[in-house]
């Protein structure tokens, strides 16, 4: 019971960070119709910078706060030199164009850091394990986690549903053209909506940065996580990718943590040791085809265009 | 058809003849290493001109290319590991498992469009990435050492790097005449009028989907067969060949060389991956210029190089 408790917090709180890594990436994608592969990159760039600024300040909060505003000029730069001219064009280009940005962030990351991983120690105060409910401990960490992920949702949803900078991003999710053509500088939105996804990717990335290494490529496995809870959520909906990342997030966790014991309950030892990486490691997969073939406009579709 | 002489048909030709004395001068210089270097070459280009023919043609985008070229070297690979080692029977296994994965993911995916599609083929190849790695008795995460080539009975010396060299020629060119014919076919045109307009051809009588099927588990067949070259080439096989990031290699290499053009893929095989072999040699962070270099053909080269050599030539 209570190992089931905990995993499910752990589901909760994966699911989260995806969602803070998603909603980036279905902004982007809902109103500048862009396939950004490289939002995998700035996720890594965050974790990076915060390996790099807490080590020189040696505070934790100051070290991710600087990481935050690094990742988010990174992509404000990286869209004003390079992405914007893709807007518009073909899936295809964009796929191709991002696809090198991840060979060059990669290779850039390993001839600047090095290419071992790097460790992002936590401080003392936030090790300590938290007694939840009575009998049951989670680390203090993982709690800052969904209580932090919780609060930047919650931010994001008042931002976009009730500030006037939101209601210019719906708009331009439902008809890019016409509020273009209503006088709105589109060119500065859509900058700013870039620089908002990159930092929030930057911000899922140094939050994960202590629980996992550090490393080149750890921006590739959870990218096509994210890609497909905002297909799963539906593209261009932030409801939606809420709640495809906390299903996805527990479903993967709790697939890892159970299914195990399930298989062998039905299957050989030998079997079910054979099937059970594979098919926790699968699920996700698995349910967004379902999902796709039952409903292939995702779970919860933005609103027609 | 008389193909016109046009810089884009120039130099396809000029790369065919390239392609088949390389052999001579390997042997003249003794340099081994590019006649290698080049085996690699023609497979990937098959298997890029098999994408070609759903993405170029088809209108698929397939993210999940990738995927056949670990289906066809597992074929062999785990054939040879249970003692099968006749090419007779590994090859024919390697074909048609890839023809079945792709009839059924094939079925599934085409129910959708576009993004979509994207990402329920990227969905597809990463389960069989997984099903790979979980194969514990063939290596699992590790990888299938192959540790003896698809044996021919005498036919063909798989080992004889020459012999291989033009074995994986011969199946590149085999694949490029079978695509040109199935492009030029009634078959293809009705391909090719789907990926334009879908409703008028379903109007005028065509089962849009059941074309653009026919078409999929075709190019995953192709592709299969890349895959059982490969594990011959590196006598080994992984799942890693079926990472997306390799699928996205496929893509770049049929977007760089110009997608729906006949040897697109085999000029954006060759150019990336002598690209990524040079920069090697003399930097160890060859993505730092490569990245790069793919951002700007995207930004100032439409259609690829064959897009661009089609423009010089007119002008």
């Amino acid at each position: 019971m209570y190992l089931v408790v905990e995993q499910l917090l752990n589901g909760l709180q994966f699911g989260l960070l995806l969602f803070l890594l998603a909603a980036g990436l279905t902004l982007v994608f809902g109103i500048m119709d862009f396939v950004n592969l490289a939002h995998g990159s700035l996720y890594m760039m965050g974790a990076y910078f915060a390996a790099t600024f807490v080590a020189w300040t040696g505070s934790f909060v100051l070290g991710a706060l600087l990481a935050l505003g690094a990742t988010l000029l990174l992509g404000i730069v990286l869209e004003y030199v390079a992405l914007r001219h893709l807007y518009g064009r073909d899936h295809l280009d964009q796929v191709l164009a991002t696809f090198g940005l991840i060979l060059f962030f990669n290779d850039a990351v390993r001839l600047i850091w090095g290419p071992a991983g790097l460790a992002l120690p936590l401080p003392a105060w936030l090790t300590v394990p938290v007694q939840i409910i009575p009998g049951v401990y989670y680390p203090a960490y993982r709690l800052m986690i969904i209580v932090v992920a919780l609060a930047v949702a919650a931010m994001l949803y008042l931002v976009v549903m009730r500030t006037r900078v939101g209601m210019l991003i719906r708009a331009g999710a439902s008809n890019r053209e016409m509020i273009g053509a209503l006088g709105i500088n589109i060119k500065l939105l859509f900058t700013l909506v870039f620089g908002l996804g990159a930092a929030l990717a930057g911000l899922a990335g140094l939050m994960q940065a202590p629980i996992l290494t550090v490393q080149i490529g750890m921006g590739e496995n959870i990218l096509i996580l994210a890609f497909v809870i905002i297909v799963i959520g539906g593209i261009g909906s932030i409801r939606g990718a809420f709640m495809a990342a906390i299903f996805v997030g527990i479903i993967d966790t709790m697939g890892r943590a159970f299914l195990p014991d399930l298989l062998r309950k039905v299957l050989s030892g030998a079997a079910a040791s054979t099937a059970a990486p594979a098919l926790s490691s699968m699920l996700i997969y698995l349910l967004m085809a379902i999902i796709l073939v039952l409903r292939p406009e995702g779970l919860f579709p933005a609103a027609k265009r | 058809m008389m193909p016109k002489l046009n810089a884009s048909n120039a130099v396809a030709a000029l790369l065919c003849i390239a392609l088949v004395l390389l052999p001579v001068y390997s042997a003249i210089t003794g340099n081994i290493f590019i006649l290698t270097l080049f085996t690699r070459i023609a497979i990937y280009a098959l298997a890029a001109a098999s994408l070609n023919l759903i993405m170029g043609y088809g209108g698929m985008m397939s993210f999940g290319h990738a995927a056949y070229l670990g289906i066809g070297g597992y074929a062999v690979g785990i054939l040879a590991a249970e003692g099968i080692g006749s090419g007779f029977i590994q090859w024919p296994v390697a074909l048609a498992v890839s023809a079945l994965f792709a009839l059924l993911i094939g079925a599934l995916s085409l129910r959708t469009r576009g993004v979509y599609f994207i990402m329920i083929t990227l969905a597809f190849a990463q389960m069989a990435y997984y099903v790979a790695s979980a194969l514990s008795r063939y290596g699992g995460d590790d990888g299938l050492t192959v540790y003896k080539r698809s044996d021919f009975a005498g036919l063909i010396n798989l080992s004889d790097r020459t012999q291989f060299y033009y074995l994986c020629l011969g199946c590149l060119f085999g694949g490029l005449y079978l695509i040109w014919r199935i492009v030029n076919s009634r078959f293809g045109l009705v391909v090719q009028g789907v990926r334009s307009n879908e409703q008028r051809m379903q109007a005028i009588g065509f089962h849009a989907n059941r074309y653009r099927l026919v078409c999929f588990v075709i190019a995953g067949t192709i592709c299969g067969l890349a895959g059982a070259l490969l594990a011959n080439n590196t006598d080994f096989v992984s799942p890693a060949v079926m990472y997306w990031t390799r699928s996205g290699d496929l893509m770049v290499m049929v977007i760089l060389g110009g997608m729906g053009s006949l040897f697109g893929p085999v000029v954006g095989a060759i150019v990336y991956l002598l690209l990524e072999e040079l920069l090697s040699q003399f930097t160890e962070y060859s993505g730092l210029i490569l990245g790069p270099v793919l951002l700007l053909i995207v930004l100032f080269a439409r259609g690829g190089i064959m897009g661009l050599l089609g423009r010089m030539s007119r002008g």
